[in-house]
């Protein structure tokens, strides 16, 4: 293959590939005259045309003409660089040049897509022709920069998506930091009694699962931790974590649960968060007899050691292996990592922002989650469900769609309340023999075997009322409502409206982003969407990588999704991660800022500009300097430069003029 | 304080009492409301039946006679009436939101030799008493604590809704907070919104006595001595029909409703006939709970 | 229903006006009707919906089809008491109680409405009085209202006339601003600018007579 000229040294020799793009730009623009003006520019050797550039004949165009030493620099006039800047870069470097010493010229998307006029179309197209012809002369050979991958990788949040995503990357042999805020992982999974649609019980499902990311020899199982701050760029992350104190250590504590069998308070005060609050626990506690890991913790905000610093600490003598410390303090890690998987999960919507609902105003109103507890064998009720007074209720009432399809909550549609509104009612029905009414605004049942389990629930008998209800009140108008909650509703498929006695309401609550999101997003230098979801690359074809390459997400915290999808979500984030890591390097592309340190005057601008903290001040230079892993050439330092010391690659300021130039010259 | 006043055209008959009632617990209280000269009906729920823009220039009218009244400045236009206050609010922010109707109703305005400038801002009396007043001034006035008096706070439709200016659209407290600084009991209740039919007892008895029953049933469910109101058709509603009402519904309906202003003047200890008392239908009366029983109210005959 | 149907029910889509709903989406934030789901919060919050002959949610899915003849001709409409419950409710945002104005309004200018239905009558006399005087006058109001539909109750209420006389509460005395003239030159001015948009000024002053 004959040696190829750089610009500095060498005439340019520019090829002009005009496409037709069958008649999406043929139709508009006047190809072939297109190609006869290329011809005419200076230092272009061969101007082109083609029905398809993209297809292999069209690749082999260009290839042959770098191959036969014709030309040594590559314009291609077509779509968007968007659909093939990255195919005809290849197809340049297979031909034997420098993929960097290519220009598109958009003369699709910006031409024959936007101009009805074939004139004006022609004119411009040449134009464009012109601006990256000019362009080209001043383009340099580019190599872009590899860096080494870390095969480390991290996993933020240990509900089933975490869970999954961690076990697959364990499997795989790497070394997993799973990273979980709660004592224990699990998640909301934990929480449920059976899933939709087999019923299948939640914990036995779960819960071997859970045993083998604490027993998997990858995995570096760090529970009630957070992250706190992570710096670096893809494949090389740097990730801070602390490991809050739970005043026992957890290489001592078997789990016995003598601790909290012997502490002080001999009744149980203190709100349990896993039972949703229907129950109480003591400050040190356990949050569920099958908690991974199995250690206790002491809560320091209801702790009587930590008030008054008196107590009797009865733990510390019942505890036979000498595992409780009221001096442990929180432990900092900093780990190296190449890629990090988020499955923060979600929160319910709160059901007291709808007072019609009356919600925390009467006893017997219900969330699901409150409901999942009392319905589970384990939970704070042993699986029996009763009203607020201990009786048995005669009918229940399931409303769906609390919280989601509003304006004035959440517009969004929350993809599981519909199936798990199903599975309420057969569990409540099973359990109690009452009467037992779903009111919905559409059924959505989509899944695998989800609407076979609707028609389950229908030949169950449970009512089912196509009617949002209006309010939940205690005012009755006959003997039959007496001391029951109405609900009052239009059953929009009969046409009348019905007051339906009840004496038990269950709201089947949306999904939301975690209230602590946005911060979160920001640690790992995301973004969310308009709803407060993580946001995905883009929404059809990469659900799982994020706009920040190496950081990817699994789960609910990407949007409202039941459990099979999360774990199969988990599955192709792993998958992801794995491709990056065992890759073993990144290859960065090399449009990005650098610095010519003896124009640097000092100003310090440009640090506090840049959005990615790319660029640090060199004290021994006397210069700022640009780290080029980090720098995503977004421009915004090179703009803002008062002295031209910042520039970018493939966007200096004598490529911009000339490009200009090109355009005026045919205008 | 002296506020620029909008009786609106029931006060003046039907909701006499709430007209009186008010003017005496402001003055009361120290401040003092003076009627704009020459207002024209706001149009209520009616006009905007037959033409809405016709109904916001008559709103537009009102608005340049109170700034006529006012002088320079913004208005505190005090308006009783929840439909008067529903309609004035309403054509105010219709007015400042688009500008299409702005003009149109500014040249009619004009025919006139009217100009509205936009300085007017619609307030309920219960709002001024909460936030001009305050509850501090009205506790201090008190001189006959209602205690023992099991109030129902009955707030309807157009006072809270569409526009929740002053006080929360589903579970409103304003008047209860007063009952409580006068010394009574309020009751909460799930119907102090829901609407007691507004003028179709007069057009659909059938229909509009039903909604008033229902909520009078309610209060008497719960064992509450009386009821207030902030509007003069819902007053209207609830006490007028209730011997149809019982006749109808083969029971006894018997609650006294009262303005809340009245209320406030008994807990004042302002005279029976300065709060317009001896023109209800069914009368209210209150006495101090004696220690060991509860509060009673006498009935009349 | 004690028979079958002699005639076919089948509603064809000739017989539907499909200008019907742009007419009624013409006020302001009008179009937010398109976004009905049909969940019938609406109906369940409305006090007055077990009366209706079509519910506010049936009245809304037969606006968008073009239903004009039942919704104009429908009790619900008048008994509608503009407590705006379901205007809160709505979780798509639609303005219900503004829909049920513009559907009144629409009604009287076609005459559609059911004929000396008392509800309708009384938005009419109740405009046609403040046009005379500027104010609206409770007690003739109510006597123009009883005479126009059923004069026997007049009668019967007699009693209670009488008994609101001697409260002070209704007073004979016809309460008016100083110069209706005024306020009636605002109002033709109003109808010339409807009449340059949409030529129907005759037909509401008609309608109303």
């Amino acid at each position: 293959m004959p040696a190829l000229d750089s610009a500095s040294n060498g005439t340019p020799r520019i090829g002009v590939y005009v496409c037709h793009c069958g008649i999406n730009i043929a139709h508009t623009v006047d190809v072939p005259a297109c190609a006869e003006f290329a011809r005419a520019l200076p230092h272009v050797t061969v101007a082109r045309e083609y029905k398809f550039m993209c297809s292999d004949p069209g690749q082999e165009l260009i290839q042959q003409d770098l191959r036969d030493g014709l030309v040594n620099r590559v314009v291609v006039a077509s779509c968007s660089p968007l659909m093939h800047e990255h195919t005809f870069r290849t197809a340049t470097k297979v031909g034997g040049g420098n993929p960097f010493m290519f220009q598109m010229a958009n003369i699709r998307e910006h031409v024959s897509w936007v101009t009805v006029d074939k004139g004006m179309a022609t004119d411009k197209a040449k134009s464009l022709i012109a601006a990256a012809v000019a362009r080209i002369s001043f383009h340099e050979p580019l190599e872009r920069t590899r860096v080494p991958v870390h095969p480390d990788v991290m996993v933020v949040g240990g509900g089933i998506a975490g869970i999954h995503a961690a076990l697959t990357m364990a499997d795989a042999g790497k070394k997993v930091y799973l990273v979980e805020r709660e004592p224990t992982i699990g998640g909301h999974m934990a929480k449920f009694d059976k899933t939709f649609p087999t019923l299948d019980c939640s914990a036995c499902i779960l819960t071997p699962k859970m045993s083998a990311v604490r027993s998997h020899p990858n995995i570096t199982l760090w529970s009630y931790s957070e992250v706190s701050h992570v710096e670096g760029y893809v494949g090389n992350f740097k990730a801070t974590v602390k490991r809050k104190p739970r005043y026992v250590k957890e290489d001592q504590c078997v789990g016995c649960l003598d601790c909290i069998e012997s502490c002080v308070y001999k009744v149980a005060k203190v709100p349990d968060e896993f039972n949703v609050g229907l129950s109480m626990r003591k400050p040190v506690y356990v949050p569920f007899p099958q908690a991974t890991p199995l250690v206790a913790v002491i809560d320091p905000e209801t702790c009587i050691e930590f008030k008054s610093h008196h107590c009797k600490k009865t733990c510390v003598e019942a505890c036979e292996k000498d595992a409780i410390d009221f001096n442990q303090v929180e432990e900092i890690h900093e780990v190296p990592v190449g890629a990090i998987v988020l499955a923060t999960g979600f929160k319910t919507f709160d059901a007291k922002r709808i007072s019609r609902y009356g919600y925390g105003k009467y006893p017997n109103v219900y969330t699901s989650l409150e409901v999942e507890r009392m319905v589970n064998a384990a939970g704070p009720t042993g699986g029996e469900v009763h009203l607020a007074d201990g009786a048995k209720p005669r009918a229940v009432g399931i409303i769906h769609c609390v919280g989601s399809r509003d304006v004035a909550t959440n517009r969004y549609c929350s993809k599981v309340c519909c199936m798990y509104s199903l599975k309420l009612a057969h569990l409540l029905k099973e359990r109690t023999g009452a009467e037992v009414y779903n009111f919905y605004i559409d059924m959505r049942t989509p899944g695998k075997g989800y609407e076979e389990f609707y028609d389950r629930l229908l030949q169950e008998q449970v009512h089912f009322i196509r009617g949002r209800v209006a309010e939940v009140s205690d005012w009755a108008m006959d003997d039959e409502e007496e001391g029951r909650l109405i609900l009052r509703v239009e059953d929009t498929l009969i046409g009348r409206v019905r007051r339906i006695p009840v004496d038990m309401v269950v709201l089947s609550v949306g999904l939301e982003a975690q209230p602590d999101a946005d911060d979160v997003r920001r640690l790992f230098n995301i973004s969310c969407s308009k709803e407060g979801w993580f946001l995905e690359r883009h929404p059809k074809l990469a659900p799982v990588s994020t706009f920040t390459v190496g950081i990817f997400l699994a789960g609910a915290c990407q949007g409202p999704k039941d459990i099979p999808e999360s774990v199969a979500q988990a599955g192709a984030a792993a998958a992801e991660a794995l491709a990056l890591v065992d890759r073993g390097h990144v290859e960065l592309e090399p449009n990005t800022a650098y610095s010519v340190e003896e124009l640097c005057s000092g100003c310090h601008v440009c640090i506090a500009l840049c959005p990615y903290s790319a660029i640090a001040f060199d004290k021994t230079k006397n210069a700022s300097v640009v780290n080029g892993a980090l720098c995503k050439g977004c421009g915004t330092c090179v703009a803002a430069c008062p002295s031209g010391a910042l520039q970018q690659n493939l966007f200096r300021d004598e490529q911009i003029f000339e490009e200009i130039k090109g355009v005026l010259s045919y205008v | 304080m002296n506020y620029p006043y909008y009786p609106g055209c029931s006060l003046k008959s039907t909701g006499k009492p709430y007209d009186e009632s008010m003017r005496a617990v402001f003055t009361a209280l120290g401040h003092s409301l003076e009627e704009i000269d020459d207002w024209n009906c706001c149009g209520a729920t009616a006009y905007m039946s037959i033409s809405e823009e016709k109904a916001f220039a008559l709103s537009a009218r009102n608005f340049a006679l109170a700034e006529k009244h006012n002088g320079k400045g913004d208005v505190n236009l005090v308006v009783p009436c929840a439909a008067c206050y529903l309609g004035l609010n309403k054509a105010q922010r219709y007015l400042r939101e688009h500008d299409d109707l702005r003009q149109t109703v500014s040249k009619a305005l004009a025919e006139a030799g009217l100009t509205y400038r936009g300085n007017v801002k619609v307030r309920h009396p219960l709002e001024v008493l909460i936030n001009d007043v305050g509850m501090d001034a009205i506790k201090a006035r008190v001189t006959r604590p209602l205690k023992g008096l099991k109030v129902a706070s009955y707030y309807g439709c157009q006072l809270v809704r569409p526009y929740a200016d002053f006080d929360d659209q589903h579970d409103p407290t304003s008047m209860d907070r007063i009952v409580t600084a006068l010394g009574g009991t309020p009751v909460d209740w799930p119907l102090k919104t829901r609407c007691c039919g507004g003028s179709l007892t007069g057009t659909v008895p059938d229909v509009g006595y039903r909604l008033s029953y229902v909520l009078l049933r309610e209060a008497q469910r719960r064992g509450c001595d009386v009821i207030i109101t902030a509007c003069p058709l819902c007053q209207f509603n609830l006490e007028c029909y209730q011997p149809t009402m019982s006749r109808a519904n083969h029971t006894t309906v018997h609650m006294p409703v009262v303005y809340f202003t009245q209320l406030m003047g008994v807990a004042f200890g302002l005279k029976e006939r300065a709060l317009g008392l001896q023109r209800l239908f069914v009368p209210f009366e209150f006495t101090p709970a004696a220690p060991e029983s509860k509060g009673a109210v006498h009935a009349s005959a | 229903m004690d028979k079958w149907n002699t005639w076919d029910k089948i509603q064809y889509e000739s017989e539907l006006d499909s200008g019907f709903a742009q007419e009624v989406m013409s006020i302001p934030d009008g179009e937010k009707l398109l976004s009905c789901i049909q969940c019938g919060t609406c109906s369940g919050m409305c006090p007055l919906s077990s009366f209706m002959d079509y519910t506010p949610r049936q009245i809304v899915a037969m606006i968008l089809a073009g239903f004009r003849g039942e919704v104009l001709s429908s009790y619900t409409t008048w008994l509608c008491a503009s407590c705006y419950a379901c205007t809160v409710e709505c979780p798509q945002g639609i303005k219900i109680t503004d829909l049920m104005y513009a559907t009144k309004r629409l009604a009287i200018r076609d005459g559609m409405h059911p004929k000396r239905f008392p509800a309708q009558v009384l938005a009419t006399e109740f405009y046609k009085g403040v046009e005379r005087t500027g104010r609206s006058n409770e007690g003739s109001l109510l006597v123009r209202l009883f005479l126009k539909t059923n004069p026997l109750r007049l009668l019967g209420r007699a009693g209670f006339g009488l008994a609101l006389l001697r409260r002070g509460r209704l007073s004979p005395k016809v309460e008016s601003i100083k110069r209706p003239g005024g306020l009636q030159a605002m109002l033709r001015s109003i109808d010339r600018g409807e009449a340059a948009r949409r030529h129907t000024p005759q037909a509401t002053r008609e309608a109303v007579q």
